[in-house]
């Protein structure tokens, strides 16, 4: 008796993990979204998980999407890479398979969007990325062609390099310029070296070209091999969580000129950890939220509301992925997997929170342009616009 | 000439918390011949307990200090209790294994309390002086002085008092010190909480060096620290102290006078060429077999 009451159990435990928490309240939307909730860059992950959770309500609240007369609600799979590429790899196959889901929205940073779309790319799965803007998430390797289910939500990094060089140049005035990033991170190497090429054809000198491994934390040999190099500007293409130590430990050699960031500056929580350090200093980013347009400015509040914290760039860009979205299912009219795909790669133009977007022809890759944002009283304050 | 004093300058303050932590594998291994794989994430605690006690609690320097040492000197002889004492008769493989899995349990547990890097505050007024071109920061002075007396402070205890010459009979020979009457188990408690207890040290002062912590901020670090107690010689102090400040020494002058991405490439393979030629470490001497 026992034995049969403990078998029953065990099967409903495992037809449980089968069904998943199945939602029987009709039809639904399902998409993935991978965040980079712990590891070392949880405020991405924060702010994706919150957008995505925002976008999807937004829709439900209205009663869902109307595809052929039924009304289909977004259900979301969330899954946390724990700022690993292998454990987004994972992630994505497991809503692939597991949880079929429509499309997949994440992870953000480059370094884990890479790997996870070559999963999403081979299983013919759409893969928007609202933050990662390395020109690797959307090309093959191999063939260097574009890939044919990869998107993303933001520009790319070798337009954010010249835009930087540019602001530095003719804003800054500045002639030499040095640079410290992360070499073993795909997105800092990458803007990095094409900050330093866009900088060096303008007329520009490199001073210092120094790297550092992602973990350190002790940047006092390269920052004194900067200082000795006398440069007018410091670049950092590096993390909000490593970009406080370096500025600190830089104001503790005597380098007093100004230091210029790219959009990976873009969490409150650099103001939190670096506190007074990067104050006056210049980032480029996606969006400005105290520059927004009508449209953007009902998120921003919406956002405000629900997690009584400005909206950052990538909660702005996981909105966007998700509006991208919903527009191709809509306009593919069901939850197939290609016909979204195919709707997705021919949407004329997209107005979104973080401007206007819109696909270049057989690629990924919106055209859009960037802002840049000065760091004034702790806050992110709107300086500049950027167009490509 | 300036930039050499610099640069030898960010030496001293890095190899000396290098040799602070260090101090820990060197003692735990003179006493057990085992390697504690979770000391570098007692480090890390010690840094968090310093944001704690500095931050949320707001207490001034020296309190944080000393109870981010004693919190991690309690730590450290808890872990020894549950989890090395009862493997003590086990294949030595068993106990690095275990400690793998406690350092492993500790950065698991600090991340489930939350995942955010945390930011500690400076808990001491930062001057800069600048003599000929060279930048020192009071910081940096307060780290390599505290550094320095805590190892005068170590190694006259191990040297002149007699829980010292309990520690250094017992890493002679451990079933005859028994013999003889030493509180074997206590000693190693003992060894275990110093060692830990100095980690802690190192972690408040790399946390207020580099002041953005996280939950991983010490398995670079601990391996680091762990290689230069190899390179000193593991099981000897004073080769602890040494391995610390050569590999800082060896670290920010590769990086000064290379490109920097050559720095740890070049750093460990000057080494492994310094292993290949002294295996048992600058200081170190190889161990009479007992029969």
């Amino acid at each position: 008796m026992k034995k049969t009451a403990l078998l029953f159990a065990l099967s409903l435990a495992v037809a449980m993990v089968f069904s998943g928490c199945a939602d029987t309240s009709g039809p639904t939307v399902k998409v993935g979204v991978i965040a980079e909730l712990t590891g070392d860059i949880p405020a991405v992950g924060a702010s994706c998980r919150n957008a995505a959770e925002l976008a999807a309500r937004e829709i439900n609240d209205a009663g869902g999407l109307d595809l052929g007369g039924k009304k289909y609600k977004i259900k979301l799979f969330i899954e946390d890479n724990a700022g690993k590429a292998e454990q987004s790899v994972s992630a994505a196959q497991k809503l692939i398979t597991q949880n079929d889901v429509v499309a997949i929205v994440g992870p953000n940073a480059s370094r884990y969007a890479v790997p996870a779309s070559e999963i999403a790319e081979s299983s013919k799965v759409v893969l928007i990325t609202p933050w990662s803007t390395t020109p690797k998430t959307t090309l093959d390797a191999r063939t260097g062609a574009s890939k044919k289910y990869i998107f993303r939500a933001c520009f790319t990094d070798p337009f954010q390099g010249r835009v930087v060089a540019r602001f530095a140049l003719e804003n800054l005035k500045a002639k030499k310029a040095a640079v410290l990033y992360d070499v073993a991170s795909e997105y800092n190497k990458g803007i990095a070296e094409i900050f330093k090429s866009a900088f060096e054809e303008k007329g520009g000198k490199v001073v210092a070209f120094e790297t550092y491994t992602t973990n350190d934390k002790d940047f006092s040999a390269q920052l004194t091999k900067i200082k000795k190099a006398g440069p007018e500007v410091v670049f950092l293409p590096n993390y909000y969580s490593e970009v406080p130590l370096q500025v600190q430990q830089a104001h503790r050699l005597g380098i007093k000129v100004p230091f210029i960031g790219s959009d990976s500056w873009g969490s409150e929580e650099l103001v939190k950890l670096a506190g007074k350090d990067v104050e006056g200093y210049y980032f480029s980013t996606h969006y400005a939220a105290d520059a927004a347009t009508p449209a953007a400015t009902k998120f921003i509040q919406a956002y405000k509301a629900k997690y009584n914290t400005t909206p950052d760039d990538v909660a702005a860009l996981t909105y966007d992925a998700f509006g991208l979205l919903i527009q191709a299912v809509k306009s593919a009219g069901k939850t197939d997997r290609q016909a979204v795909r195919d709707a997705l790669a021919k949407i004329p133009g997209y107005e979104g929170v973080t401007g206007n977007m819109q696909f270049k022809e057989g690629s990924g890759d919106p055209i859009k342009s960037a802002v840049i944002l000065k760091i004034k009283d702790g806050k992110f304050a709107w300086f500049a616009n950027a167009n490509p | 000439m300036n930039y050499l004093l610099q640069q030898l300058l960010n030496a001293l303050q890095l190899g000396s918390i290098y040799a602070l932590i260090a101090l820990g594998y060197t003692m735990v291994y003179g006493i057990l011949t085992m390697i504690n794989f979770a000391h570098g994430d007692l480090f890390m605690i010690g840094a968090f307990l310093c944001f704690l006690a500095g931050v949320t609690l707001g207490l001034p320097f020296v309190p944080t200090l000393l109870l981010s040492m004693a919190g991690a000197a309690m730590l450290g002889a808890v872990i020894e209790r549950l989890a090395y004492k009862p493997l003590r008769n086990a294949p030595r493989v068993s106990p690095i294994i275990t400690a793998l899995g406690v350092g492993l349990f500790l950065e698991n547990f600090t991340l489930a309390l939350n995942p955010y890097p945390k930011h500690i505050a400076p808990l001491l007024p930062t001057h800069i002086w600048t003599v000929g071109g060279v930048s020192v920061s009071s910081l940096q002075a307060i780290i390599i002085v505290l550094s320095i007396f805590l190892m005068v402070l170590l190694d006259l205890y191990v040297n002149r008092t007699m829980t010292g010459m309990a520690m250094r009979a017992i890493s002679w020979d451990r079933a005859n010190a028994a013999l003889m009457g030493l509180p074997v188990d206590g000693i190693i408690s003992a060894t275990f909480a110093i060692g830990a207890g100095l980690g802690g040290a190192a972690g408040v002062m790399y946390g207020l060096a580099y002041p953005v912590i996280d939950p991983y901020m010490g398995i670079m670090v601990g391996w680091k620290a762990f290689i230069s107690a190899v390179v000193g010689g593991i099981g000897s102090i004073h080769g602890a102290m040494l391995g610390g400040f050569l590999l800082g020494a060896v670290e920010v002058l590769v990086a000064a006078y290379f490109p920097s991405t050559f720095r740890d490439f070049v750093s460990f393979s000057l080494l492994l060429v310094l292993l290949v030629g002294r295996p048992y470490g600058i200081l170190g001497k190889p161990r009479p077999q007992k029969v």
